[in-house]
């Protein structure tokens, strides 16, 4: 089971999105959980239902939303290769708050009272680009049969954090340095010593695969003079900066395959520091270097088409990053191909029309057959259940953009199906974009040091490079609910006319009235005409006297008549509002 | 005859009162029509003074952050763009890798986006089809391109779902000095937005190459916003100019490490857009600030944008904001005169009671008539008053601020404290539109402004047009019976028997629908006729008007040869003494249908419309009737109807209030066609408007005006 709360976006282009760490930890914004059931096939719904209670309860969240059937969904490969028993549902609202650190620092052994975890002063935490929380759980006897039976549950706290920056006046012919940064400036606070109960508390700092190729290149520029020397011992020491702490441990990256120079890892045990003696991690840059991280091999966005409340078309487009190019092999490169999956739950009332879907390689349009590889849609159902869809498309290597494109209408909510904020408009969730192909591993150093290093096991997962797209915003259909007195009045109104007109033709026999007002009318008036005499009659205080006015000209003389009264009525009326107030 | 003497039946009272006002229908419609002109009349007097309605917006809630920091740093973008001027090469393609290279400098992402102005075509089937992004002309030449360069922030802790645009068209051939200013004032809040950490929304900065209207280079944007052309040929283009490629070369070159994406980049649904205009003016008294809001089709955005922009700029940078009038208006006598009326009127109220507010100052009413009436005219004529009306097409809430300084703007300081305030009131703005969790929805869509702190809703201002049209129906009613009764009283006179008599009533009556259909048909077909015009080559046009008008001509005989046999024969029959009454109220029902129609699509339209229509239709005789009674009252309205006539023909009124506004020295016959092309361009319903309903009621009216009975 994995949850994660996530604020803010993960920048694919300036933080990456190759590396261990944005594949495993960027999450698209708001909640996002999935979990395997080892529960037979009938019972995964029930249980899917108790663990979003639970967890809402836990972590203060409105995960129970997910309860409902429309708003999760059940992918079969295009998520995880996990069996059928999988359950996937996003809330991408979900406003991630203190109120959900703090039920996660809980669960620490030592909260955020020792070790690094003290570090998480929440207004520095919150004051980042990107934070993002990660709660994953696996349950040992899972697979195996049950000798050990235990769960192991790991927390991730992924933070973007901005160095304070003084404001410089910026021409454009100076460069900037990168910020310098320590521990106290960014967290504001310092770590001292570990947690008791913690077995090892460690700190590591990655210096990325190209940001070491570009140090290694600006000291070969400088030290010419002393070439032989140029190897990692200088980098080691840290060539362009430096750090305020020597480091336990420099680990190299192992790998053959990249061209480039491996990502160097220093380790810092936090264990030999004590309240006396604060353990503060600080870099200060020397010359100004500039990097870019690694890429995923595509960068993925997703834009919605179209304007107005009818219909619309969902685009996920594909931009190359080069990166496949130099990672296959560069002689196979015209026949090759980049498998991509992608994994898109849509909630019903987007009625995607799936036949619609069409695919475009550096703008030329592709009959699906080439392009789609596998896929498995499930449509979605009104008031039931989203669509989803799982894609496995292959571009070819050489592919510059390439965009899919989905159409669809919006549907109508039932009106208390709208959230309270319906005007915003509606969200699509993220869709998951994965490279079957890729594979986010770094392996490090020897493997001795291994065991003693938990985090670099989970570096070395072959986990394949995923990415998340934008949450979108539909607009769609509101009814006006600032006016509900208007919607009932018209509804009253509406009844009235029916029901009286209803009754109306059903009470009364024409025929018979004609004859009953024909044998009147030679008598008197018309009910009408007969009641007007009558309040005349009481309001004046003489006798009654039938009127003897001629049919023809009746209308206009009992309209006149009528007239005045109202005339008179709303002379009273306003001498009444005068001098009453 | 014993039937008809028994007492009838007694009616319901509904339908007494609608008999009632059927046999005063005179009265009733000279008392409506007045009732309807004085209702618009007394429209800034019952305008209300705005307010924010939505509650999330608070403007002016916080400090504004500009510093003077900022506006020292956009001082030098604007010395920078000015400079480029005095370069001899390619001022353009500089000016837009200048601009590219200081968003980029702030951290924003930035790319170009190029475009080919879309070459105006009447498209007969596309009035109201939602924009399209049509088929794009394959033989451009390279110099009729634009680029806009666009740069977005991301909000740093927001998800992305939704944008807020600032716009700011410039002359990327030769920047002036305001257009600079404008750049640089956007530059200002730009650059602190880039900094700020409250903002929810991502904020994209379009600088769009006005060099083809900037009208063109915004829509063109939108367009590929919006409604992207995925087989589009990127290449062909960037091989065949030279410019382009320069643009691209350099990017290469630029010394921070980030390139500038070639894509085309998007940032979320968009929640309102700000057009910035700078104009050199120079006031007299004070900071100005000009609001335009209209739209294609006469739409408004929201008027709680209109709101917070004024709030902030009236209390809280001290700009005099104002919205565009009719300055002639500002002068004229009988306005001044009806405004002290009103106000003497409103004195004797306030009088009576204290506590009913009712009239206002003679100047302020004659003020709030000039912008009722610019407001009035700019929605009816359906073209939108500048940029913003692109994002309308998109449901996009967006007006244009056009600041103008007080002196000239060359003093330093007094630049400083311009661009400080401006930038100050586009922040608060910004801030207030970033408060905003849900689109813009609480408050008014549709209102005309009296001032920029009054409006007039649409509960109001709609009793003005349904007093006018109200007559329509009731006469044709009275109309239609009188001649029916006419008619039953000579056959019964004539004791003719009653099954031909009956059949021929009815028949008659088709016969007048008939022939109103058949004119409406020439209408249409008549609004048809420019789609065939556009296609003759070199023409001016004048000539084409002349084409135009004679082709309508020609089409009107032909029309009336082949479908007027029919109806020849009614003439001839013996029931033909009430004809033109049958026809008038026929006439009357089709504008009257036509009207309330177009009250649905553009009120404005229907308003300024039914004041030329509806006193023409309800006086319209037979010219020979009048003559032959010969009395002074007849005579008059003769008089009238010829006068009414000849104003309601569509060029003859364009020349009248062109003439009014502008002087008639300068007045072409060609300018009507000009006018009508800009209101197929813009695809304003107005042009359906003419054609369909008030050109075919037009004929109507003289083909009664002209009949021999």
């Amino acid at each position: 089971m994995e949850l994660s709360f996530t604020q803010g976006r993960w920048n694919y282009e300036r933080w990456g999105g190759f590396d261990p760490v944005p594949s495993n930890n960027a999450k698209p914004p708001g909640v996002e959980l999935w979990a395997v059931f080892d529960v037979p096939h009938y019972q995964v719904d029930a249980s899917w239902k108790n663990l979003t209670h639970a967890l809402s309860g836990l972590f203060c969240a409105s995960i129970n939303f997910l309860e409902s059937s429309t708003s999760y969904s059940a992918p079969q490969w295009g998520f995880h290769s996990a069996s059928g028993n999988l359950r996937y549902g996003t809330l991408p609202r979900e406003a991630v708050c203190t109120e959900n650190l703090t039920p996660w620092l809980k669960l620490l052994p030592c909260r955020d009272k020792a070790g690094i975890s003290a570090l998480m002063d929440r207004p520095s935490i919150y004051k980042g680009f990107y934070h993002s929380q990660r709660l994953h759980l696996t349950g040992k006897g899972f697979d195996s049969d049950g000798v050990d039976s235990g769960i192991v549950l790991q927390q991730t706290l992924t933070v973007v954090l901005q160095p304070n920056e003084k404001r410089t006046p910026v021409t454009s012919l100076e460069t900037k340095f990168q910020p310098s940064w320590s521990l106290t400036s960014i967290f504001g606070r310092k770590v001292s010593g570990s947690c008791v109960l913690a077995k090892s508390s460690t700190v590591y700092l990655q210096l990325d695969r190209d940001l070491v190729a570009e140090l290694k290149n600006l000291q070969k520029h400088n030290e010419i003079a002393v070439a032989e020397n140029v190897n990692y011992e200088g980098l080691r020491s840290g060539y362009g900066f430096q750090l305020s702490v020597e480091p336990d441990k420099v680990l190299e990256e192992v790998n053959g395959s990249h061209g480039t120079s491996p990502s160097l890892l220093y380790v810092f045990s936090v264990e030999k520091h004590s309240e006396s003696e604060p353990f503060d991690l600080g870099l200060t840059w020397k010359i100004p270097v500039a990097w870019s991280c690694q890429q995923a091999p595509l960068h993925a966005s997703r834009f919605l088409m179209g304007s107005g409340n009818e219909r619309g078309a969902i685009a996920i487009s594909f931009e190359s990053t080069r990166l496949s190019e130099w990672l296959l092999h560069s002689d196979a490169i015209d026949s090759c191909e980049l498998p991509v999956k992608i994994f898109q739950v849509v909630p019903w009332y987007i009625k995607v029309y799936y036949h619609t879907l069409q695919v475009y390689v550096d703008e030329q349009q592709q009959a699906i057959s080439d392009v789609v590889d596998k896929i498995h849609v499930s449509p979605s159902e009104d008031k039931v259940s989203p669509g989803m869809m799982e894609m496995i498309l292959k571009f070819p290597c050489r592919m510059k953009s390439a965009v899919a494109t989905l159409e669809f209408d919006k549907g109508f909510l039932h009106i208390d199906e709208y959230p309270p904020d319906a005007n915003q408009g509606f969200d699509i969730p993220s869709a998951v974009i994965s490279y079957p192909d890729f594979y986010s591993s770094t392996q490090f150093g020897d493997d001795k040091s291994l065991e003693a290093l938990p985090i670099l096991a989970k570096f070395q997962e072959n986990n394949s490079v995923v990415s998340y797209t934008e949450v979108l915003l539909v607009p769609l259909t509101t009814p006006d609910f600032s006016m509900p007195y208007n919607v009932i009045t018209i509804t009253c109104t509406i009844f009235a006319l029916y029901f009286g007109s209803l009754l109306n033709v059903l009470r009364r026999r024409v025929g018979e009235e004609e004859r009953f007002l024909k044998s009147k009318d030679a008598k008197k008036g018309g009910p009408i005409s007969q009641f007007l005499s009558k309040l005349s009659a009481k309001l004046t205080g003489r006798p009654l006297e039938t009127p003897q006015s001629p049919t023809s000209t009746s209308s206009s003389f009992i309209s006149s008549k009528l007239i005045l009264k109202v005339v008179l009525v709303a002379g009273i009326a306003i001498v009444w509002h005068f001098y009453l107030e | 005859m014993a039937e008809t003497e028994a007492p009838r039946p007694r009616q319901r009272p509904i339908v007494r009162l609608g008999i009632f006002l059927i046999s005063h229908s005179f009265s009733f419609s000279v008392v409506c029509c007045t009732a309807g002109v004085l209702a618009l009349l007394l429209l800034p007097i019952l305008a209300k003074n705005t307010y924010i309605s939505e509650n999330a917006l608070m403007p002016g809630s916080a400090n504004p952050m500009l510093s003077n920091q900022d506006v020292l740093e956009a001082n030098r973008f604007v010395k920078d763009l000015i400079a480029l001027n005095s370069k001899p090469r390619g001022s353009g393609i500089e000016s837009q890798r200048l601009i590219a290279q200081y968003m980029k400098d702030l951290g924003a992402e930035v790319n170009y986006h190029k475009f080919h102005p879309q070459i105006t075509q009447f498209h007969p089937l596309q009035f109201f089809s939602s924009p399209d992004s049509g088929t794009v002309e394959r033989n451009i030449s390279c110099s009729f391109h634009g680029v806009n360069t666009v740069g977005i922030t991301r909000a740093p802790r927001g998800d992305g779902k939704e944008a807020i645009v600032l716009v700011t068209p410039y002359n990327s051939q030769k920047i002036k000095q305001a257009e600079a200013l404008s750049l640089g004032t956007a530059y200002s809040v730009f650059s602190l937005l880039s900094r700020v950490t409250w903002l929810a929304k991502d904020i994209i900065w379009l600088v769009s190459d006005s060099q083809h209207g900037e009208y063109a280079a915004v829509s063109a944007w939108l367009r590929d916003y919006h409604i992207p052309m995925f087989t589009r040929l990127h290449t062909v283009n960037a091989e065949t100019c030279p410019d382009i490629n320069y643009l691209y070369d350099v990017r290469d070159n630029s010394v921070t490490g980030r390139k500038i994406y070639d894509g085309f980049k998007r940032a979320g649904t968009m929640a309102a857009a700000l057009v910035i205009k700078v104009v050199d003016r120079s006031e007299t008294f004070d900071d100005n600030l000009n609001i335009y809001a209209e739209a294609s089709n006469g739409q408004m955005p929201n008027l709680d944008l209109i709101n917070i922009v004024n709030y902030l700029a009236v209390h809280r940078q001290g700009f005099r904001v104002k919205v565009e009038k009719l300055w002639s208006l500002l002068d004229s006598k009988w306005l001044k005169n009806l405004g002290e009326l009103f106000e003497s009127v409103g004195q004797v109220v306030s009088s009576i009671n204290p506590q009913w507010k009712f009239g206002i100052p003679a100047a302020d009413y004659t003020e709030g008539i000039a912008t009722l009436a610019s407001s009035l005219y700019n929605q009816a004529l359906g073209v939108p008053t500048g940029p913003h009306g692109a994002f309308r097409d998109y449901q996009v809430d967006a007006i244009t601020l056009e600041l103008s300084p007080r002196a000239s703007v060359d003093k330093i300081i007094r630049q400083n404290d311009f661009l400080l305030r401006g930038g100050r009131l586009i922040e608060g703005v910004i801030l207030s539109v970033n408060n905003l969790l849900e689109k813009f929805h609480q408050s008014f869509f549709l209102y005309l402004l009296t001032s920029p702190g009054k409006f007039v809703s649409v509960g109001v201002y709609m009793i003005a047009f349904a007093l006018l049209v109200a007559p329509l129906p009731m006469v044709a009613a009275s109309l239609y019976a009188d001649a029916i009764n006419l008619n039953s009283s000579q056959n019964n006179e004539k004791t003719v028997a009653d099954e031909p008599g009956t059949a021929l009533r009815s028949l008659k009556w088709v016969n007048a629908a008939k022939k109103v259909f058949v004119v409406h048909l020439w209408g249409s077909v008549v609004s048809l006729l420019p789609y065939f015009i556009c296609q003759i080559p070199n023409r001016s046009p004048t000539v084409s008007f002349i084409i135009w008008f004679l082709l309508s001509v020609l089409s009107f005989f032909i029309m009336f040869l082949i479908l007027a046999s029919p109806f020849s024969h009614a003439k001839e029959s013996q029931l033909h003494l009430r004809e033109w009454a049958i026809l008038k109220s026929v006439t009357m029902s089709a504008t009257f249908i036509g009207l309330c129609l177009m009250s649905v699509i553009n009120f404005s339209t229907a308003e300024l419309g039914g004041l030329l229509l509806v006193p023409m239709c309800l006086m319209a005789q037979p010219m020979r009737r009048d003559i032959r009674v010969g009395s002074l009252s007849t005579l008059s309205r003769l008089a009238y109807n010829l006068v009414f006539c000849l104003i309601g023909f569509p060029p003859v009124t364009f020349v009248l209030l062109k003439g009014a506004f502008e002087g008639f020295n300068s007045i072409n016959v060609g300018d009507f066609w000009c006018w009508v092309e800009s209101l197929w361009a813009w695809s304003s319903a107005t042009y359906l408007y003419i054609g369909m309903v008030h050109l075919p009621c037009w004929v109507l009216c003289i083909h009664i005006l002209f009949h021999h009975c």
